[in-house]
Formats: structure tokens, C-alpha cells, sequence
């Protein structure tokens, strides 16, 4: 926004104080508090009410998607087993892929992400609150929409890739696929804008101050993965709409007999697979990456090098899709490039090991749980870093490929770079989530139920791997010599099982019993702890000024470092209202007027799942009157607003900025 | 490297211990050079992460340290990392280049076709006449190069018999080319490694190298018509055969003329069954007739429902099939 001092709609804000229980600090939670009841759980975008219910929701998925492979395992755990049909079997692992990756991986970290930026950011909320709200309700639907499939017996059965022409009316004629094609569309449509808030909120919405050399690498993940979601969902996106028309309307995109080609199934959907894995582990190591170093009670080592590491990461992670591919009959010169590139792909990741350890080294390390996740998570890294290498030189690919040693090595990557630093997270910001303690015994004896269960449970599929033992089999002949291997995977991933129910558990106790919490438990050194805890609605009664990386470990930094204002900052209280900033170097730029708690967002996300279902079963007198319902919710949200008016007010840049 | 696996031993698609031919042997030191590097890797970085959790530390004077200290381990550790990483892609790619091309001409070209679930394995010459079919089973002569032509017809699979080359998918309208080589008459294991549906799980097939004395007798008998004895309890399982089997599958020189399922013109010279799952003896034979849906739920193989007769006479047809 540039200088409009004629604008009547200019105001400079207010700078002040508000301390708990003061007339301002009543007014603002008056002005940010959703209603109670249930009229408010369907109305509220507070991102902090919308990251709990990712978080939640996402957990419940990876219990169900855990308990898919459970039963998986002890389908394997000896052979010729019959516990399963084959068609139970392609079920289970494909709901459990797409559970994992779709439903878990990503969702989680957006919970993370949504509880955590603003407070971080020093923001009262998301750029775009209601969008958030949309983001939620539609993957929760989407998820509903997946699951759905399974009491009839028809969930997605062609793997979590899902390849043509196996895929095809032809070969699947039942609605398996279709559910998952329009379920992923679905999905795209909650990942895209939630991406795209993300992103806003990045570079728009953070504290005066806080440049962007100032944020939480956190953010940095979060934001790399964020654009990443942008340009490679689209891609899997119409791929599946491509593959929907196929099915229903007997286009050809991809069916051989008519021309269509498989090979741009493949193309397709690896390139938004590959990115995709980098999109659920950047913002986990960026989960790392932040609350690591609280632990060693210094910063981090390298923040400019991991930040771009994470960058660097994301922008190879979009040149690597064929590694895929290596054994569809390319020419070798292609199978060349994209073998190097994938191997050029761990150099990034060595910045962001080297910077943890030396973090460690240097650091006076504190053992509490969330650090034990944290550290051990570091070694599950490095060995599905290694395996990653090995699976990158193509000739090895050859063997490797679609066996269970990329079973072990995407465990490693997915489970150990997601599952242990958002369990390692979640321990860390428990306090500031429910404001209160969890039970510190208990989480030590849950990282080691974990983890010894995780390398018992993933370690030997590697063995199996190089013993030969394809992918994706219901069942194996006894004299394979696979039969220990997965005997122990099997016992293995119980005991896993076991350390993640001991979380759960210690979760549900703490909840209850747990020690009520200070504002920073851990010390740490990042906005969101000079809040109390649980955050109020408002999140900061005053938009802080932020004059260093670590704005709570000023006092015990080496001088030169500014110092931050946390307590005097912009009141902003006239309606729900925060301050925007420029993108990079976060000078005040806007007061932007926050939008009330709205039924919008829920009832377009219900008709546009609504619209799904009716394509799904046909019915299309039905989509079009959820396509028409749609509508409405729109023009509901869209109504202007009076308190939503003053969109154009501006700080002039000059004098707005108290510079602290 | 040794030799050929016996019927009696496990692990017959050991790959990392096991290579019989020049498409796989590099492939196998490749990986076991890069297991050991990921090895020492892997201790030397956790050797660092144990020695960054119980080292010595001054006594915490209440200051948090610089920010900036440390940057010479991401500089020290990238810079190894990077060198050691470069040193593998080239190695990678002098395998791959190895390995992309046989060394000598082929000595022989088949093509195998992948259906749902077994391998149609075409045997052709330049004289049609001398072309043959089989199933399942693949002969190849010791120690010269073999161009696999792949290809499907229905879904995606993929080729592998591991302990003599990397795998290859086989894609529907696309033709893929493999060849592999086995220095070591003997039997060797392969599966489908590419999901393909229901029984993805039992898609094997073997590959048998012979010596090319071995290799031209069978070549020879495969090319052989069939003969049928005058047995009469052969004609009557033939009447049997041609009234339940051959809408599906061939017998070549008799009005059996089905493509879905396997051509079974020589079946009695095959080592197994049901691509790759049962052993070929007189009573698995009849089990797959009547079971094969319990056996391979979902194949397209139906269990047939024959009077012990019926039954009987089949069996007596199908062990004439030499």
C-alpha cells in the first residue's frame, strides 16, 4: 500500500499497552472470542481452533491408517497366510498410502503450521481466516469422502500411484477409483488454498520488524513446501480429473486402445509425487530446525544455510520425478540426468544434518522428550538419507525398485522425517496448546517404545529388499527366505504401535492431570512462547515489534542484538483487526481488517463435497444442486461487510514504524 | 560369482549375494560399494550425534552462545558429503553404462508379453514355420547375451529375474527391450514386480540356461508338433479339453486355438505351473483344474467342475502333452 495521506481511511494505530485484564485486553477478547456452543465450532476460523482440528484429525487418520497396517503386517508376518484376500489386501495398502501421505502427512503439518504461524509471526491470524476454515472442512470431507468407500467394500485399489491402465473401466470397474479421483481432487482444492494462505500470511502478516531473515525456520519449510503445493497439486489434480473422464465418459487420455498413453499417467503423477515427499518432511525438519536448538540452549547453527537448503531441496525435489520411472525403458542418457540430479538431492539435506549436530555439539543439550524425538529422529534421517542415495543410482534402481527395501527407505523418509518430529512437536508445544504439562516418564518411555519398535519394525524390510521380496504381494511362498525378515517387521511394527499408544495416552492424561503451564516452559526462544498458554483469542494483545531472531533469548545473547518490544506495541482494537507488513523486511504497512466467524466456509465445503458425492454416484441432478448451493455459500461470504470496509487503511511508512 | 541355485535352496531372488551374468554382476558390486559407504556414513554421523550428546561442556555462564559459531562443521560435513556424493554419481553412471548394452551381439531375441498373471514367452525365427510359443518358462543358452523384447497386454507389469538383470516394466503399447545373460546353466527365479491387480503375488516365472547343445534339443522339441497317441483315454480327456479349455488355451496342431491363458502345447516339459506356483506333477495339475481359485483367488483361471471322470481322463490328455 503506498502513501496515501489524503485518504480520509488513513489512521496511524495506537501504540499501548494491554495487560491481562485491563479494559483494553477485555474489549479485544470481546471482539476475537467465538461464540460457544455449537453454532460457534461451526463458525469459527480462530487458526488456532482450525490447527487443533487438523492436528486431531490427522491423528485419527494415522490411527486408522496404522491400524491398516497392522493388519497388513500380520497378513505377512508368515507364508501363505489367509488372513486376507487378495482384494482386502490391494484395499488395505492402498487406503493406507493414501491415508499416510494424503491424509496424515500433510494435514498434520498443517496443523502445525496454522496453530503456530501467526503465533510466531506475531499476528493475530491467518491472511485469510475463512479460506483456513474452507482448507479444514474440505479435507475433512475428503477424508470421509475416502473412508466412505470402505464399509461397501469398494475403497481404492490400485495402489497409492494408482497406474493405468489397471486403473482403467476396463480392469476396475467398480467405483474403487472413482472414489479416490474425485477424493483427490477434493483434497487439491483444500491443499491449494491452504497453501495459498500460507504463503500470504508469510510474507504479509508478520510482526513489524521481523524480516524475513528473522523468521522461524519453520516458516521456511513451511513456506518452500507451500509453493511447491501450489505448482504440483494442480498436476496430480488434472491427472486425476483426466483419469475420472476416462472412466466415466470414455476419453482417451490414457487408454492404449485409442491412443491414449500410460507413460503420461506416470509423468504426471511423479511429478507431483516427488515434490510432494519433500512438501510432508520440510516443514518437519523445519519443525526440528526450531525446536531443537531450544533444547541446546543456543540457536541454531547455519539458519541462512538451512533455510536455503530447504529451498534448495524443494526446487531439485521438482527435477527428480523420474527417478520414478528408471524402469519404464528410458534412454539411458535420460536415466543418467535424473540419477545424478537424485543423488545432487542429498546435498541440501547434509547442510540441514551437519547444522543439527553441530547444534547439538555446541549447545548444552537438555534432555527432555521433545529433544529425544528430535535427536533421534536425526539418525532415522541419515539412514533413509543413505538408503535414498542407493535407491538413486539407477542400476541399483533396477534391482531395488519395487521391492521392499523402497519400502523401508520411504518409511524411514516419511515416518521418521514426519512421524517423529511431529510427535517430538507435539510434545514440545503441548504446553502452549492446552496449557498445561505432559507426563515427562511417560514421553521418555514412548520415544523408546518408538523407536527401538520403528528400526525393528523397518530395518529388516531392507534385508527383505535385497532378498528379492517384490512389493505389494498379498502373500510368498515359504522357501523365499523372507520368512524371519517379516516375522520381525511384523513384531517390530506392533511394538511401534505401542510407543505411538503410549503417546496417545500420555496426550489424554496430561490433558486431564497435567501440571498447568507457564508461558515458556522450554525457554525458547520464538514469539509464540511470549504469549500465555493457552493462547488468548487474540493471540497478542499488541502487535510486537520484533528486533532479532530470538526474541526471548535477548537478555542472555551476547549484546548487539536489538532488543524486541513485546509488552508496548500496536493496540489495534477498532473490530478484529492486525497489522500487514511489507514482504521482506516487515516494515508496517496496513491494518487489515479481519473478517468476523462466518457459516460460510462450512456450508461451501459441505455442498462442494456434496457436488463430489453426486458425481461419484451419478447423480447428476444432485451435483448440480450442490453446484447451485455452492453458489449461494459463495455469495454469503462474498457479501460485503461493514466491518470488513476499511480494507485500504494504511500506516504511513515514514512515521507508522516506531522503531524500538 | 557361485553356482546356480539347486531346486532345494531359498532365497532364489537373492540378488545382493547372487549374480550369474554380466547384466547383474556389476549391479551387484555397485551396491554392495555403496551399502558399505552408507555404512561408514551412517557410523561416522552417529558416532558425531553421540559424541555432540555426552561431550564435556564448559560450565553454562547464563549467556546463550553466538549464533554464527559452528558454521565449519556444515561447510567441513557438506563439502565430504558433496565430494563423496560426486564420486558415487560417477561410479552409478559407469555401471549403468556397463550394464545398458550387452557386450557381445545377442545370440537370441524372444519376446515375453505379461497378462494377468503369467508370461507369454514367443520364441521367433526368420522361418515362421520354426516360430513357437510357450509359457511361464524360459530357456535361454549359457553365457551369450539374450534380447528380451517386453511388452503387455493388458496392465503395466515388470520383468525381473534378479540374479541375472535389473528390472524393466512392460507397458501396454509401448515395446521395452532387456537383455540378460546367464554365465551358469542353471534355474533362475523371476517375478512381477509392477502391481498389476489380484494376483500380482503369484506372477513368476523361471528362466533356464543350458548349454547350447541342451538348449537346441529343447528348441527342437518345442518346435515339434504335437503328436497325440491313440490312447483312449487321451481322446476321451481331448474331447474333455476341447470342451472346457480351449476357448482359452492353444495346443498347437489341434483346434485348441485360445490366446488369454497359456499356450500348453509342451506343458509336460515344464517345471511349474500356474506361473511359477505349484510344481508340474500329475496331481498339482488336477488341483489347479479344480482349486484354481483357491489357489490363486481371483485369477482368470476358473475352478472347473469336473465329474472324477472328466477329471481322470484331462489329466490322462494333459500328461500326453510332452
Amino acid at each position: 500500500m503506498t502513501d496515501s495521506t489524503d485518504s480520509p481511511l488513513i489512521r496511524v494505530p495506537e501504540m499501548g499497552r494491554a495487560p491481562l485484564g485491563s479494559d483494553a485486553e477485555i474489549r479485544l477478547a470481546g471482539l476475537w472470542e467465538t461464540e460457544p456452543g455449537w453454532r460457534g465450532r461451526l463458525s469459527t476460523v480462530d487458526h488456532k481452533t482450525i490447527g487443533l482440528r487438523y492436528l486431531v484429525t490427522a491423528f485419527l487418520f494415522l490411527l486408522l491408517g496404522g491400524v491398516e497396517a497392522l493388519i497388513m503386517r500380520l497378513q505377512l508376518a508368515q507364508p501363505d497366510q489367509t488372513l486376507l484376500t487378495p482384494e482386502q489386501y490391494n484395499q488395505l495398502f492402498t487406503m493406507h498410502g493414501v491415508t499416510m501421505i494424503f491424509l496424515y502427512a500433510l494435514p498434520v503439518l498443517s496443523g502445525f503450521s496454522n496453530y503456530l504461524w501467526p503465533l510466531m509471526l506475531g499476528s493475530r491470524d491467518m491472511a485469510f481466516p475463512r479460506l483456513n476454515a474452507l482448507s479444514y472442512w474440505l479435507f475433512l470431507f475428503s477424508g470421509l469422502f475416502l473412508y466412505a468407500s470402505f464399509p461397501i467394500g469398494e475403497a481404492p485399489n490400485g495402489g497409492w500411484f494408482n497406474y493405468v491402465p489397471m486403473t482403467d473401466r476396463l480392469y476396475d470397474t467398480g467405483p474403487n477409483i472413482d472414489v479416490y479421483a474425485l477424493g483427490m481432487v477434493l483434497l487439491g482444492i483444500s491443499t491449494t488454498v491452504g497453501s495459498i494462505n500460507f504463503i500470504v500470511t508469510l510474507f504479509r502478516l508478520r510482526a513489524p520488524g521481523m524480516s524475513i531473515d528473522r523468521v522461524p525456520i519453520l516458516v521456511w519449510g513451511t513456506l518452500t513446501a507451500s509453493v511447491a503445493n501450489v505448482f504440483a497439486v494442480p498436476v496430480v489434480s488434472l491427472a486425476f480429473f483426466m483419469l475420472w473422464l476416462d472412466r466415466q465418459f470414455g476419453t482417451h487420455f490414457f487408454d492404449v486402445v485409442n491412443g491414449g498413453k500410460p507413460m503420461l499417467w506416470q509423468h504426471l503423477f511423479w511429478m507431483f509425487g516427488h515434490p510432494w515427499v519433500y512438501v510432508v518432511v520440510l516443514p518437519a525438519m523445519g519443525i526440528v530446525s526450531d525446536a531443537l536448538p531450544t533444547f541446546c540452549r543456543r540457536p541454531l547453527v547455519g539458519y541462512a544455510p538451512v533455510a536455503l537448503s530447504a529451498m534448495a531441496t524443494m526446487l531439485l525435489g521438482f527435477g527428480v520425478w523420474i527417478h520414478h520411472m528408471f524402469a519404464t525403458g528410458l534412454p539411458t542418457l535420460a536415466l543418467s540426468f535424473f540419477g545424478a540430479t537424485s543423488m545432487v538431492i542429498s546435498i541440501p539435506s547434509a547442510v540441514a544434518v551437519f547444522a543439527w549436530i553441530a547444534t547439538i555439539w555446541l549447545g548444552r543439550p537438555v534432555f527432555n522428550t521433545p529433544f529425544l524425538f528430535f535427536a533421534g529422529f536425526v539418525l532415522l534421517f541419515v539412514i533413509g538419507g543413505l538408503s535414498g542415495v542407493m535407491t538413486a543410482a539407477v542400476p541399483l534402481d533396477f534391482q531395488l525398485n519395487e521391492t521392499y527395501f523402497v519400502v523401508a527407505h520411504l518409511h524411514y523418509v516419511l515416518l521418521g522425517i514426519n512421524v517423529f518430529p511431529v510427535v517430538g512437536g507435539i510434545y514440545y508445544w503441548f504446553p502452549k496448546f492446552f496449557g498445561r504439562m505432559f507426563n515427562e516418564t511417560l514421553g521418555k518411555w514412548s520415544f523408546w517404545v518408538m523407536f527401538i519398535g520403528f528400526n525393528a519394525g523397518f530395518f529388516p524390510m531392507h534385508i527383505a529388499g535385497l532378498l528379492g521380496m517384490p512389493r505389494r504381494i498379498y502373500t510368498y511362498a515359504p522357501n523365499m527366505g523372507w520368512n524371519t525378515v517379516n516375522l520381525i517387521t511384523t513384531a517390530g511394527s506392533f511394538v511401534f504401535a505401542l510407543g505411538l499408544l503410549l503417546f496417545l495416552i500420555n496426550v489424554l492424561v496430561s490433558l486431564r492431570r497435567g501440571a498447568p503451564a507457564a508461558e515458556n516452559p522450554w525457554q525458547a526462544p520464538t514469539l509464540e512462547w511470549a504469549v500465555p498458554s493457552p493462547p488468548p483469542a487474540y493471540n497478542f494483545a499488541v502487535i510486537p515489534i520484533v528486533a532479532s531472531r530470538h526474541p526471548l533469548w535477548e537478555d542472555w545473547l551476547d549484546e548487539g542484538y536489538g532488543r524486541s518490544s513485546l509488552e508496548t506495541g500496536y493496540l489495534l482494537m477498532e473490530g478484529r483487526e492486525t497489522l500487514g507488513t511489507t514482504p521482506l523486511d516487515a516494515r508496517p504497512d496496513v491494518i487489515l481488517k479481519m473478517p468476523e466467524d462466518s457459516y460460510a466456509p462450512f456450508f461451501l465445503g459441505l455442498f462442494s463435497s456434496l457436488i463430489f458425492a453426486g458425481l461419484l454416484l451419478q447423480a447428476w441432478d444432485f451435483a448440480v444442486l450442490m453446484i447451485m448451493a455452492s453458489g449461494l455459500s459463495l455469495i454469503a461470504w462474498l457479501w460485503p461487510s461493514k466491518a470488513l470496509a476499511q480494507r485500504v487503511s494504511a500506516v504511513k511508512p515514514d512515521k507508522g514504524v516506531a522503531h524500538v | 560369482m557361485s553356482i546356480a541355485l539347486s531346486e532345494k535352496e531359498t532365497a532364489p531372488l537373492n540378488y545382493f549375494l547372487h549374480s550369474y551374468g554380466p547384466a547383474s554382476t556389476p549391479t551387484l558390486h555397485l551396491g554392495w560399494v555403496f551399502a558399505s559407504i552408507a555404512v561408514m556414513v551412517f557410523l561416522i554421523v552417529a558416532g558425531l550425534l553421540a559424541g555432540a550428546l555426552v561431550h564435556k561442556r564448559p560450565q553454562n555462564s547464563g549467556n546463550i552462545d553466538d549464533a554464527d559459531k559452528g558454521l565449519q562443521w556444515i561447510y567441513i560435513g557438506t563439502g565430504i558429503s558433496t565430494c563423496l556424493l560426486l564420486g558415487m554419481a560417477v561410479y552409478a553412471l559407469i555401471t549403468l553404462n556397463a550394464i545398458a548394452r550387452p557386450p557381445q551381439a545377442t545370440a537370441l531375441t524372444l519376446t515375453v508379453t505379461g497378462y494377468d498373471w503369467w508370461w507369454k514367452v514367443e520364441y521367433e525365427h526368420a522361418d515362421p514355420s520354426l516360430n513357437f510359443v510357450t509359457a511361464n518358462e524360459i530357456h535361454i543358452p549359457v553365457g551369450v547375451p539374450v534380447l528380451v523384447k517386453l511388452k503387455s497386454a493388458d496392465v503395466i507389469h515388470a520383468f525381473w529375474v534378479p540374479v541375472l538383470a535389473g528390472k524393466t516394466q512392460m507397458i501396454p503399447g509401448l515395446i521395452n527391450r532387456q537383455w540378460l545373460q546367464a554365465d551358469v546353466p542353471g534355474i533362475y527365479r523371476g517375478e512381477c514386480t509392477q502391481y498389476c491387480g489380484l494376483q500380482h503375488a503369484h506372477m513368476a516365472l523361471e528362466v533356464i540356461a543350458q548349454n547350447a547343445a541342451e538348449f537346441r534339443q529343447w528348441q527342437a522339441a518345442q518346435r515339434k508338433r504335437l503328436v497325440l497317441p491313440p490312447a483312449s483315454d487321451a481322446d476321451a480327456g481331448r474331447k474333455v479339453f476341447m470342451e472346457h479349455c480351449s476357448g482359452c488355451h492353444s495346443i498347437r496342431g489341434t483346434e485348441a486355438i485360445g490366446a488369454h491363458a497359456p499356450d500348453l502345447t509342451h506343458l509336460k516339459s515344464r517345471r511349474l505351473i500356474a506361473a511359477g506356483t505349484l510344481t508340474n506333477t500329475p496331481e498339482h495339475r488336477q488341483q489347479w483344474i479344480t482349486h484354481a481359485q483357491e489357489i490363486k483367488p481371483g485369477a482368470r483361471m476358473p475352478s472347473m467342475v469336473l465329474s472324477p471322470v472328466e477329471l481322470t481322463a484331462l489329466s490322462a490328455f494333459l500328461s500326453t502333452l510332452d
